[in-house]
């Protein structure tokens, strides 16, 4: 299980890497959790590797009263533990291994796609976005840059709308509002495997402590995250009189997991309604407690 | 093509021409010779290639040669003292944490990391800790055992 | 101080080594090796029509490329049936690279030798095969129907049939004692196949020098190996050596020889006259290494109302894989070890070992014993259940007693020899294990369960292993056997026996394995053998040398041998402790020279005077020298005995499955060091987790095997595998001079049954087939 040959790239810095990508069909390298087992599997054979590492501006946590802006650099710890955003933190917690966090980047993860991943639903239920750059040099200097929400980014199993000579450079999850609880609930095979289906949810109450806002993304359910605004469904109760099983079933129904080796679709149907239930309840429980 | 690197290996400044596909686990076994480190799977899961890189335990089977041109990695060869064994390595031996050996240079690393970050871990801080590397031999009872025991002589020592 | 080590927690002598990355695998050594990859089916049944290497030629370091049509007529034979049995009338097996059929996917087609394994595998990705696809034939049942077939001679897929049957004292059948019993039972159970994935997986290094061969392979039999090369490549057994390094786990996979690899490495190497290497990766491993445990079992039991089982009628489809190079030990040892600590009324067990195209099913850690004990232990839960009896007096009832001992089953085992128990004591393991898990005050509820297995482990069988110890003149002891280590502690565990026998501080000790250039004659470590083995032999060994040893020194020290003892590495008068000889200077009188190299070796030359002038130096019948060599060869297995509980909850909504204690309570006779023992049974425990509840080789129907890799072969991490709680009873084996039982497979046997046996009693639903994984408990539910 040896990586097929190909040409390495390490640029230096962002314009020298836009610059490479337009020029050349390749593979970004940034942590390379997911990439290189692809690589040494032989299960990709990509001509060009750009390897972003070297681009240390990059490397970056902002934060600012409108969110966090993770650039494409940071790894999973880094971002675990600046504690920038309370559910990305606990998202984080349940990607693969410490191990593996060490070396994997927040926007690797959201560009790899994988349905079974943390990360995408966060985004998708925070409705963050990407920030994509490509080269400028024919529009003169600067990089052209598009933000793409996470609603257009996931477009398929493993695929997302990153354009061949585009770099993310970075992800922009929103701060949560004042009363808001996040909790992500997930069943995996193994402490660290991709859950077998996962919620995270986002509650806001509002100032007399009734449900405000409600939103779940689910993983491991469908072909990208899906969220899903259960407000209407929370029917503006305060969260102890909510009737979570109403709500749950709203989730089921737009979810439509398949089977695999690991478990039934029916049973993935089963724990997303089980694990949604627990998530919004345990976010409703935080926001009241905000 | 091949690039010259430098990696800082156990404190020495090692140069070497590799491919860019040269995984770091290939590098250090077969161009450094350092052999400690070991290749379970090739794809991350397993944890045996496990190394200190600028002090965070990464999988040296998931990262290539050439990307860490220039940075510092610890190999289970490096973690033992001039005095000899690290503490970890004497708590493995004394509390049995290894049978074949084939798994334990990668968990001696993570461990070493595990216990400078969070010296007095819990039990669940522990698997939790080294949740990401598997051994087929110890069923990690005595693995855990080792970590809390290694805990302990940190302790003393300090 | 005392030198007594057996029996002692002595820490292990391989560790330092270990520790810090001094150990030599396979893939550490030949550093300038020639690396080979292989060409492997993706069909799981396809004649090959064609192979064009004319693309692979240009990569750059390619060295070689030999498909089937390359290899002499020797080399390309089959690869040998190394155990046959008369019940065997369709033993396959593979041929080294593949000969026109492909039987299972990762079968070997072409082999590519290039200066590195990188550019070995791009040589391999540009070679095209032509395959004509055939129907493959996956899944036990459908295999059994025999509508299409894995071989084409070989009717209905069966490979072997074998039935064995116990008449009761009253001499009725099985199927007689059933139709007489007040009660019967009939049920249907399924275990999956598992592996046993080994962390290093196999690798082979060969170098050539011209005349002499010299082999390193990741192998838990150095010794047949090196008989299996040297007939291969047709080379005199002393031009070749074969080395077990230090080998990365084993747990049954790496007993298997030749594998195809071991026989074209070497010989590839001898063709170059370069040094050659293979290693092993991960998904060569799933695919072309052997698996085991699939197995559908078809019971029938009658027996009365106090649950004492009058006849016991099991039916057994053995999945085989595509090749049964292995014979059908695994199939044997299900149907004999089924019977556990258990008196049956009447017993008829048979078994079908059914050809499939997946990869070939041979012996991993427990050995069909899993199967056997989930079978059995089933039975006892359905039995306790149907009556509304504590499983535990179920059990209690059928138990063969203490003093009944030695206690014959009446069946043949797997080493061909009666099945005939040598020692235990069953209502004793019961109580301490009830005792341990707190049975009796066990608070039942909605998704709390408790469960248990037992299991009775045939271990150490023959035909023999060896040992040679050596004390040189510098007072060391130099001890060697045959077979091979995998992370068992041998070099401790063995140097332990060598010191207590021999009464010298166990520094001074030290162990060679798995290498012929320094034991020849040797059988492997397999089926928990080597403690028993090894250990008796080395003992027998030692008691030449402490004899040979008390000889010299009475001379020496003008006294009766009868009148001496050593201890400390010193010869001493009994009573008289200021009179004595040092162990080292009898090793130099015990070796008459001529040439003095060192101030000690001195005084056995011939001028020193410590040799009569009327006696030959070396008197008829001695050799020079203080070394003994000596074989265990048992009369038959002997039998250790376990028994597992657990406490386990399920969710009711999630309807995961969490092991909340883990007890077992484990009999392998004198302990020779417990701290390893307890490391074997942590260990199999775990396995046995994984095969419970989270590993299995999921095949499509095409023949592809969805989840080689750790990703999707679940083997269990920390946060999956319980605290085990241990408690040992020790009754000595009659059989051996030692005392011991065989340990090193203990710890797996049960625990499927033992995990089945709590969702049971958590659940109320019948647990039936094993692996099972919350999405399964999910089902049963619904």
């Amino acid at each position: 299980m040896k990586p097929p040959p190909f040409e390495y790239h390490a640029p230096r810095d962002l314009g020298e890497a836009l610059r490479i990508l337009a020029g050349v069909r390749g593979k970004v390298l940034a942590g390379g959790q997911s990439l290189i087992p692809l690589l040494n599997m032989r299960l990709m054979a990509p001509e060009h590797l750009i390897d972003i590492n070297r681009i240390e501006s990059l490397a970056t946590i902002e934060t600012t009263p409108r969110g966090v802006t993770v650039g494409a650099l940071a790894r999973h710890s880094e971002v675990e533990h600046s504690g920038a955003h309370p559910l990305l933190g606990q998202a984080l917690r349940l990607v693969a291994h410490p191990v593996i966090r060490n070396r994997g980047t927040v926007v690797g993860s959201l560009v790899h796609a994988d349905p079974a991943a943390e990360l995408p639903a966060v985004l998708a239920v925070l409705n963050g976005s990407v920030r994509l750059a490509r080269d400028g040099a024919a529009a003169g200097d600067a990089p052209l840059v598009r933000d793409v929400g996470a609603a257009e980014f996931f477009t398929g199993p493993l695929e997302s709308a990153v354009r061949p000579d585009e770099l993310a450079v970075s992800a922009f999850f929103p701060a949560l509002p004042a009363r808001t609880g996040t909790a992500f609930r997930e069943v995996a095979r193994r402490h660290g495997d991709y859950a077998l289906a996962g919620v995270c949810a986002v509650v806001t109450l509002d100032d007399d402590l009734r449900v405000g806002s409600a939103r779940v993304a689910c993983v491991g359910v469908g072909p990208v995250p899906i969220t899903v605004d259960v407000t209407s469904e929370c029917d503006g109760r305060p969260a102890a009189t909510v009737d979570w099983a109403a709500v749950t079933r709203a989730v089921r129904e737009a979810t439509e997991p398949e089977g695999d080796i690991h478990a039934t679709a029916a049973y993935r149907l089963r724990l997303v309604g089980v694990l949604a239930g627990q998530a919004l309840s345990e976010a409703a429980r935080e926001a009241a407690a905000d | 093509m091949e690039h010259e690197i430098t990696l800082v290996v156990n404190g020495d400044a090692r140069r070497v021409r590799v491919p860019g596909r040269r995984l770091l686990s290939d590098c250090l076994r077969h161009d450094l010779g350092l052999t400690g480190t070991h290749v379970g799977c090739e794809h991350g899961v397993c944890g045996c290639c496990t190394v200190l890189l600028d002090g965070l335990p990464v999988r040296s089977c998931l990262t290539f040669a050439v990307t860490v041109d220039g940075h510092e990695i610890t190999t289970v060869e490096g973690l033992a003292g001039p005095d000899g064994l690290s503490p970890v390595q004497r708590a493995f031996a004394e509390c049995h944490g290894l049978q074949c050996g084939f798994c334990t240079p990668g968990f001696l690393c993570t461990v070493t990391a595990l216990l400078r970050d969070n010296p007095a871990p819990t039990d669940d801080e522990v698997r939790e800790g080294i949740s990401g590397n598997l051994c087929r031999c110890t069923g990690y009872q005595n693995i855990t055992k080792a970590v809390h025991r290694a805990a302990e002589l940190l302790a003393e020592e300090t | 101080m005392t030198t007594r080590l057996f029996g002692e927690p002595v820490q292990r002598r391989e560790d330092p080594r270990l520790l810090t990355g001094q150990g030599r695998y396979l893939d550490d050594l030949g550093a300038d090796a020639l690396a080979v990859a292989f060409v492997r089916s993706p069909h799981a049944h396809a004649r090959v029509r064609d192979i064009d290497v004319t693309a692979a030629l240009d990569v750059e370091g390619l060295i070689a490329v030999y498909t089937w049509e390359d290899l002499p007529e020797r080399v390309g034979r089959p690869l040998p049936l190394l155990i046959p049995h008369p019940a065997l009338t369709h033993g396959r097996t593979a041929y080294p690279l593949a000969r026109e059929i492909v039987r299972h996917v990762g079968e070997p087609v072409v082999m590519v030798v290039a200066t590195d394994r990188y550019l070995a595998e791009d040589a391999c990705a540009l070679i095209e095969v032509d395959y004509e696809p055939l129907k493959p034939v996956v899944g036990l049942e459908e295999a059994a129907h025999g509508a299409q077939l894995v071989h084409e001679d070989v009717p209905g897929n069966v490979g072997a049939h074998l039935v064995q049957e116990v008449t009761s004292a009253a001499g009725l059948g099985a199927a007689e004692a059933v139709e007489a019993a007040p009660h019967r039972l009939s049920f249907r159970l399924d275990i999956e196949r598992s592996a046993s994935m080994p962390l290093e997986g196999r690798g082979v290094l060969a170098r050539w020098d011209g005349s002499d061969l010299r082999v390193y392979s990741s192998t838990q039999t150095s010794t047949s190996v090196r008989m299996a090369i040297a007939a291969a490549l047709g080379l005199p057994l002393p031009h070749v050596e074969v080395i077990a390094p230090d080998v990365g786990g084993g747990f049954g996979v790496k007993i298997v020889h030749p594998w195809p690899e071991e026989i074209l490495v070497p010989w590839a190497a001898m063709l170059l006259g370069r040094e050659v290497k293979w290693t092993e990766d991960r998904r060569e491993h799933f695919v072309s290494s052997a698996h085991e445990r699939g197995q559908v079992q078809h019971v029938t039991v009658g027996f009365d109302d106090e649950g004492r089982v009058l006849g016991l009628d099991v039916s057994i489809l053995h999945d085989h894989g595509a090749y049964t190079p292995y014979g059908i030990i695994v199939p044997i040892i299900t149907s004999t070890q089924l019977l556990g600590p258990y008196r049956i009324g009447a017993y008829r067990v048979e078994f079908s070992a059914i050809y499939t195209n997946t990869v070939q099913v041979t012996p991993y850690r427990g050995a069909g014993r899993p199967q056997g004990v989930f079978c059995m232990e089933r039975t006892m839960d359905k039995i306790a259940r149907y009556l509304g009896r504590d499983r535990t007096e179920v059990r209690a009832v059928n138990f063969i007693g203490p003093d009944e001992f030695p206690y014959d089953q009446k069946m043949t085992f797997q080493d061909g020899r009666p099945l005939i128990y040598d020692s235990g004591d069953y209502p004793e393991m019961l109580r301490m294990l009830k005792e341990l898990i707190g049975w009796d005050d066990f608070r039942r509820a909605p998704g709390r369960g408790i469960g248990i297995g037992c299991y009775v482990e045939g271990t150490g069988v023959g035909p023999y292993e060896g040992g040679h110890v050596q004390v040189t003149s510098d007072g060391r002891v130099h001890v060697s056997t045959g077979l091979t280590s995998q992370g068992q502690g041998h070099e401790t565990v063995f140097a332990q026996i060598a010191a207590t026998e021999l009464g010298v501080p166990i520094e001074r000790v030290s162990v060679v394995t798995g290498d012929t250039r320094r034991f020849g004659y040797a059988v492997g470590t397999f089926a928990s053998r080597a403690a028993v083995m090894s250990g008796n032999a080395i003992a027998l060994a030692c008691r030449k040398v402490r004899a040979k040893a008390l000889r010299i020194a009475a001379d020496a020290l003008e006294a009766d041998p009868a009148d001496l003892e050593i201890a400390d590495g010193l010869v001493r008068v009994l009573g008289a402790p200021s009179a004595s000889i040092p162990l080292s200077t009898v090793a130099v009188l015990a070796n008459p020279l001529r040439y003095a190299f060192d101030d000690e070796a001195a005084r056995a030359t011939q001028f020193a005077g410590a040799a009569s002038p009327d006696r030959p130096p070396v008197a008829e019948g001695d050799e020079p020298g203080l070394e003994g060599r000596d074989y265990y060869s048992p009369i038959r297995s002997t039998f250790a005995s376990g028994m597992h509980a657990a406490i386990v909850e399920t969710d009711p909504d999630t309807a995961e499955i969490r092991v909340v204690r883990y007890a077992v309570v484990h009999d392998c006779g004198r302990l020779i060091n417990p701290m390893i023992v307890e490391g074997q049974i942590h260990g199999g425990v775990a396995q046995g987790i994984g095969g419970a509840l989270y590993e299995r080789m999921v095949y499509d129907g095409h023949g592809q095997l969805l989840n080689a890799s750790f990703m999707d072969f679940l083997m269990p991490y920390a946060t999956e595998v319980p605290h085990v709680e241990t408690a040992h009873l020790e009754t000595p084996s009659p059989l051996n001079p030692l005392g011991i039982k065989g340990a090193g497979e203990a710890g797996v046997i049960p625990v499927s049954a033992v995990i089945a046996s709590a969702i049971e009693d958590a659940e109320g639903i019948e647990i039936d087939r094993m692996p099972i994984s919350p999405s399964e408990l999910f089902e049963l539910r619904h």
